[in-house]
């Protein structure tokens, strides 16, 4: 056999094998692991998407952001929910493994707002300010330049996954102040604020009923940014993140439709039901389009 | 001879068909029928509670016997103060399960279990143990007959809507009277959890005081004694063991009282003892947590643990309830 001979036979059976790996795939469930804060997500749109779609199969299960990602390098899961963006070493993890990189979708955005009861005149607080805030080092307003009144914190429930998200991002995984008071859910949060005139409450920044939100500020000396559904979308507000999906290599079949389905608008709708932010309008068309976004968004 | 002729053909007349002598032994047959029925039904109300014991407390076991578990908390930590970050607090005792490393003291939400209950009861046992005296010893009938209902009217009032009148009235005025810090804090919660138990402890002391016999007030009130001080010093003390009963009835009742608390107490497990501070009880805590608990982690056995704690203490109390009024019933009937 000559060389050439070689390749081309390797090539084909490379091929054999790609291909009846692709008609196995169609036989199986997708299925969907990673991000406990997304897997009520996941689900709700493996859910719908099953409705519409009684022939495909989708999985959802939750264990954790790592779990996810792990997964995924392991082969054992299509798509992975994640909310933080891989870190390099588990990108060339992937590569070393399937020679292909691993894909970047974001699918949702999470933003999170700092609530005051409107008799509260205080205008910005940083995060570090949040942090000590909420971990009983600053007792009182007067520390952070409003009146003197004692400060009572209200918090959630530590099964919700809004309580986990500001714990890890917000005060750095410290523990909150026992004081803190805990509530079954935002609008019983936004509700104790609103009555409560030296209470701290955080929450979704659609709830804006009888409360103000404070302008956070990444740390003492950067701009103080305004929680809007704008600031969240393009990153400049500090208490947001964006939820990603990852697969390996360019998705394909199923699993194509179903990722071009949940950035389309009926996927999209259902963030919006499930309470985080739909992904901003432009980057919704095609894939590509979404990518360059992330770029263009990481590059400033 | 006529007339007997009559009697004796109207005899088979009336049991013609057998009749008489069928429903005698359907009657015998539905009498055993209903007795093994209730039998079975009186059984069966038994086994649950004794399976629902077994299982609570299979579940909680873990923490005992796993050795995986065992590493993230064990009975006696739960009991001892922690390694503490917050370093401003004195004592170290801290419920936080989720957490990088999991704080799991049950002494705040034991505490704050206590905190409420006390005040529930300093405001409910006055109040109706006064209300008791007053229907058994001084109303006219009518006026008798018209409160005892109302009140015990009171306990078929869901403790979810006794809940969300404290969350929503009671802690805005109680915070506009006193000034509090926290708006929920533990006399919140108490006042309205005292509204859940007046009913228990009005019932069980009108019983007890309706029990001492007449010749008591008689005897004291031939001596000239005022009917006030006849209550006061004669009928009272001796109806004072089902009194202290209504107040262990009303106690477990408030132990275990969750919707209420889950509403009204603020749920931040504080360990201190003023009663102006937000409490998280334990009953609340099973409420609030088990609901998304990972099953069969540390922190879902600890909870269940909990739950084998409060009914525990709750069967004790009211075996000890029980045991107090049988035992005044008893000196009743001997007395009489």
């Amino acid at each position: 056999m000559t060389l050439p001979n070689v390749r081309t036979l390797a090539v084909g059976l490379l091929f054999a094998f790609l291909q009846s790996r692709a008609l196995l795939a169609q036989g199986r469930p997708i299925s969907i692991k990673g991000s406990d804060t997304m897997v009520l997500l996941g689900q709700r749109w493996a859910e719908t998407y099953m409705k519409k779609n009684p022939s495909a199969r989708i999985q959802v299960t939750g264990g954790g952001s790592g779990t996810g990602i792990a997964a995924l390098i392991n082969g054992t899961t299509d798509v992975c929910e994640s909310s933080r963006p891989m870190k390099d070493k588990e990108k060339e993890a992937i590569k070393r493994k399937f020679g292909k990189d691993p894909v970047e979708i974001p699918v949702a955005v999470d933003g999170l707002a700092i609530y005051l009861n409107q008799s509260n005149a205080l205008n910005d607080l940083s995060l570090e300010q949040i942090r000590d805030i909420y971990t009983g080092r600053i007792k009182n307003w007067n520390e952070v330049g409003g009146k003197d009144l004692k400060i009572v914190l209200y918090s959630r429930e530590n099964n919700s996954g809004t309580y986990a998200y500001f714990k890890e991002h917000v005060l750095e995984n410290r523990d909150f102040h026992p004081a803190a008071q805990t509530l079954p859910g935002t609008a019983a949060v936004v509700n104790a604020v609103a009555k409560d005139p030296k209470s701290i409450g955080y929450g979704g920044i659609a709830y804006h009923s009888n409360i103000r939100t404070v302008r956070v500020k990444k740390d003492a000396s950067s701009p103080p940014i305004e929680p809007t559904m704008e600031s969240v979308l393009n990153g400049t507000y500090p208490i947001s993140r964006n939820l990603f999906w990852y697969v390996t290599g360019e998705p394909q079949g199923e699993t194509k439709r179903l990722i071009d389905w949940v950035l389309g608008p009926e996927g999209q709708s259902v963030v919006k039901e499930v309470g985080y932010y739909p992904l901003p309008r432009q980057s919704t068309a095609p894939m590509t389009d979404t990518k360059k976004k992330v770029a263009k968004r990481k590059a400033t | 001879m006529t007339a007997t002729s009559a009697t004796r053909r109207s005899v088979p007349n009336l049991d013609r068909h057998g009749l008489l002598r069928q429903s005698l032994v359907g009657a015998r047959l539905m009498d055993y029928l209903f007795r093994r029925l209730i039998l079975f039904n009186a059984a069966l109300a038994i086994g649950v509670i004794v399976l629902i014991f077994v299982y609570v407390g299979k579940e909680s076991l873990p923490l005992l016997l796993s050795e995986d578990i065992q590493q993230e908390v064990t009975v006696g930590k739960m009991f001892s103060s922690q390694p503490n970050e917050t370093e401003e607090l004195a004592l170290s005792y801290i419920w936080q399960p989720v957490s990088k490393e999991p704080k799991y003291s049950v002494i705040p939400l034991l505490l704050g279990s206590l905190k409420v209950t006390f005040i529930a009861l300093l405001f409910a046992a006055p109040l109706s143990i006064a209300a008791a005296i007053y229907t058994a010893e001084f109303a006219v009938p009518w006026v008798r007959e018209l409160v005892k209902p109302i009140i015990e009217l009171l306990a078929g009032i869901p403790s979810v809507v006794l809940g969300f009148l404290a969350l929503v009235v009671l802690a805005s005025w109680l915070q506009h009277f006193f000034q509090f810090d926290y708006r929920l804090n533990a006399v919140n919660a108490g006042l309205a959890m005292g509204l859940a138990i007046i009913p228990i402890i009005y019932t069980v002391s009108e019983d007890a005081l309706s029990s001492v016999p007449r010749s008591y007030r008689e005897a004291s009130l031939a001596l000239g004694v005022s009917p006030w001080k006849t209550a006061r010093s004669v009928v009272l003390p001796a109806a004072t063991p089902g009194i202290f009963a209504a107040m262990v009835l009303g106690f477990g009742r408030a132990v275990g009282e969750t919707m209420i608390v889950l509403m009204a107490s603020g749920n931040a497990a504080v360990t201190s003892l003023s009663l102006a501070d937000s409490v998280r009880t334990v009953s609340a805590t099973i409420a609030a947590e088990l609901g998304e608990v990972v099953f069969g982690s540390a922190h879902y056995h600890v909870l269940f643990f909990l739950g084998t704690m409060l009914f525990i203490l709750t069967f004790l109390l009211n075996m000890v309830g029980d045991v107090f009024v049988s035992r005044l019933k008893q000196r009743m009937m001997g007395a009489s």
